[in-house]
């Protein structure tokens, strides 16, 4: 048996091609540069929105949120037996409490879960701010603010007050900025609020906060527990959710379904709370993909056109290869690697300009309101770009290898 | 000189149906000898290359059999067929067809490093030979697209010979040459045959020649009409 040797003469003509025609190299390698610096800013600033929208959202709902479902009455009663009739009536919410029973023994269980980082109870109260002719509707939430402030980043977002004082004052309230204005309250006055169940009472305005979100802070203020059981006439024992958060809130779906088998209260996550508002920014992501990576499949098409010049270009030398014996495939590989190279080199160093846009833009501060720009760096989008970027050059060059593996080499060479 | 026939064509037919079906080659039998210098020679437009390429199994659409080294080429897959190229023929064409940015001796390297059969360090050495078979030991590191159309025409020349082909083919190999550098691929031709009992088929215009070959095979009009042996 002889011995045979594997000279790789296919990658070694292929990195001469590359080399020989550095200026076609370079134009080709440049495209797939924009095309993937583009990609990494398009996605990260992707990114950037999700985090902030996601911010937005955490500010004011739990990952999970435990409450009593409404239940709903059957519209049809079907008979047992063909004697009777069938029942049908309006389907209408069974009325009932929406008080959860024994909520201390819920929020142990619920504390004693591995994932569970926050538990708080709440009241959710519809009420109306007033001061003297003014009205605002909105929702007041009563909360242990220690525990919900962890929550719902509730101490850093004061701009007026101290968080702290609403425990002390068993009346205070901690407004939205948007709600303050309205009414023009501030620190130290005394509001009158509305539930829906007509009782009012006299809250004495311990803080403002502001929010990134406007129509949290024209809606939403924070009081005791005490006080929203007073607004709504329960006893010391209502409680009508439970806020949970979990150390990953991506799973959060997942530990809902658990929570509600072990609770078995309705255990909804965040983003079914918030299915509207996430089906909007899952099309503007979907948006912002199928856009960049258009623009990778355009910078294929330059690699595209270049290997097909080349290929043009050396057609006498793919005959002759085939002709001294090298098959289809070697050809296919020669020309797919030379696009590959091609496409690392402008990979690479679109990794890197990609990854300084994105450094830079992130240190944009848009002003007090917007904060910095939103944009964040994700190795993740960076592996996709890395990862598309190849599929993209590959093809671009595997189309046109093909061609050139299947050249007649006679049709070329008896001329 | 051994007797053992190294290339065998079986009634070989070929048509062209472009413009209209037009029988270029017709019932083409004859075989060559191991150590057979033969050329083949005809009025322009007899099918000369026509063949050669079928020979050469580069061109597979053409009727009857093809046997080269005992081995039916004819029915035989693409990639079969480049295997069997790249270790037992080699080729010259009229132009040369160098690969530019390659050094000569890269050129002439190609073949075998495709191969496999030798080390790196052989093929370089076995390279050199070649060159200075043909007269171009000196420039061998220049770029190809640097040398005179002789001088690459001779590098086509070594390029086929790196893998000790059993049969050389040439489509007018000396067709751009002068009669010194005509003389030089002869010699090294003969040389070839003669003493390493490798075969030539050459087709060629050049009287001269044809007639110093051991074999003029002379075709018209897509037939053998003569197949003169001469020793
Ligand atoms: N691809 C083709 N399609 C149609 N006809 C062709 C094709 N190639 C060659 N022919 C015709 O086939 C005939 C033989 O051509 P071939 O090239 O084999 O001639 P030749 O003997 O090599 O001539 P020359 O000495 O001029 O090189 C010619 O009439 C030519 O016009
Ligand atoms: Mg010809």
């Amino acid at each position: 048996m002889k011995t045979h040797y594997n000279h790789n003469i296919d990658t070694n003509i292929s990195i001469t091609y590359v080399v020989a025609n550095k200026k076609i190299t370079l134009v080709a390698a440049l495209g797939v540069t924009i095309g993937i610096s583009i990609f990494i800013f398009m996605n990260s600033l992707g990114s950037g929105f999700v985090k902030k929208s996601n911010k937005t959202i955490f500010n004011n709902t739990p990952h999970i949120r435990v409450y009593k479902d409404d239940e709903i009455s059957k519209s049809i009663i079907t008979p047992k037996d063909s004697n009777s009739l069938v029942l049908i009536s309006n389907p209408t919410v069974i009325p009932k409490s929406e008080q959860i029973v024994n909520p201390e023994r819920i929020i142990t269980l619920l504390r004693a879960q591995p994932e569970v980082t926050y538990v708080t109870p709440e009241i959710a109260v519809k009420v109306f701010y007033n001061s003297g002719m003014s009205q605002v509707s909105g929702d007041a939430s009563g909360l242990e603010i220690a525990e919900a402030s962890k929550m719902f980043n509730i101490k850093p977002s004061m701009i007026q007050g101290r968080m702290e004082d609403i425990e002390t004052h068993s009346n205070g309230i901690l407004l939205g900025v948007g709600i303050a204005s309205k009414i023009n309250a501030k620190t130290g006055d005394n509001i009158s609020i509305t539930s829906s169940k007509n009782i009012t009472k006299v809250m004495k305005v311990v803080g403002i906060f502001k929010t990134n979100s406007s129509i949290v802070d024209k809606t939403k203020s924070y009081i005791g527990i005490n006080a929203a059981q007073q607004l709504l006439g329960e006893n010391a024992n209502y409680i009508t959710n439970i806020d949970v958060n979990v150390q990953d809130f991506n799973k959060a779906a997942d530990y809902s379904a658990k929570f509600s088998a072990l609770t078995n209260y309705k255990a909804e996550d965040w983003k079914a709370a918030n299915s509207d508002q996430l089906n909007g920014f899952k099309m503007r992501g979907i948006i912002i993909f199928a856009m960049s990576l258009s623009i990778l499949l355009v910078a294929g098409f330059g690699t595209y056109n270049i290997l097909n010049m080349t290929i043009t270009h050396r057609i006498n030398d793919i005959a002759i290869l085939k002709a001294m014996g090298f098959k289809g495939w070697d050809v296919i590989k020669i020309f797919v690697l030379q696009g590959t190279l091609i496409g690392l080199m402008g990979i690479a160093v679109g990794l890197l300009i990609g990854g300084v846009m994105v450094y830079f833009a992130s240190k944009i501060y848009m002003g007090p309101d917007q904060g910095y720009f939103p944009i964040v760096l994700d190795y993740m989008v960076f592996i996709n770009a890395s990862l598309f970027g190849l599929v993209v050059c590959f093809f671009a060059s595997y189309l046109p290898a093909r061609k050139a593996a299947n050249v007649d080499p006679v049709s070329i060479l008896r001329k | 000189m051994t007797s053992d026939i190294i290339l065998q064509a079986n009634h070989i037919e070929k048509y062209f149906y472009d413009p209209e079906e037009f029988k270029v080659l017709n019932d083409i039998s004859f075989s060559v000898k191991k150590g057979e210098f033969a050329t083949l020679v005809g009025k322009s437009g007899s099918g000369k290359s026509t063949l050669l390429y079928i020979l050469s199994t580069m061109d597979t659409d053409y009727k009857g059999e093809l046997i080269i080294d005992g081995i039916m080429v004819t029915g035989k897959k693409q990639n079969e067929l480049a295997a069997l190229r790249n270790e037992k023929i080699g080729f010259v064409f009229q132009f040369h067809y160098l690969l530019n940015e390659f050094s000569c001796l890269q050129n002439i390297m190609i073949p075998a490093l495709r191969l496999g059969n030798y080390s790196k360090k052989e093929i370089e050495e076995r390279a050199y030979e070649k060159l200075k078979l043909l007269g171009l030991q000196d420039q061998a590191l220049k770029t190809a697209s640097k040398l005179s159309g002789g001088q690459q025409q001779r590098v086509a020349i070594a390029r086929a010979l790196i893998n000790d082909p059993l049969i050389i083919m040439g489509d007018e190999p000396t067709g751009n040459l002068d009669s010194k550098n005509s003389d030089i691929v002869f010699d090294t031709f003969q040389m070839l045959a003669h003493e390493q009992n490798q075969t030539i088929i050459a087709v060629t215009h050049d009287n001269d020649f044809a007639n110093k070959s051991d074999r003029i095979i002379e075709m018209m009009d897509g037939k053998i009409i003569n197949c003169l042996k001469k020793k």
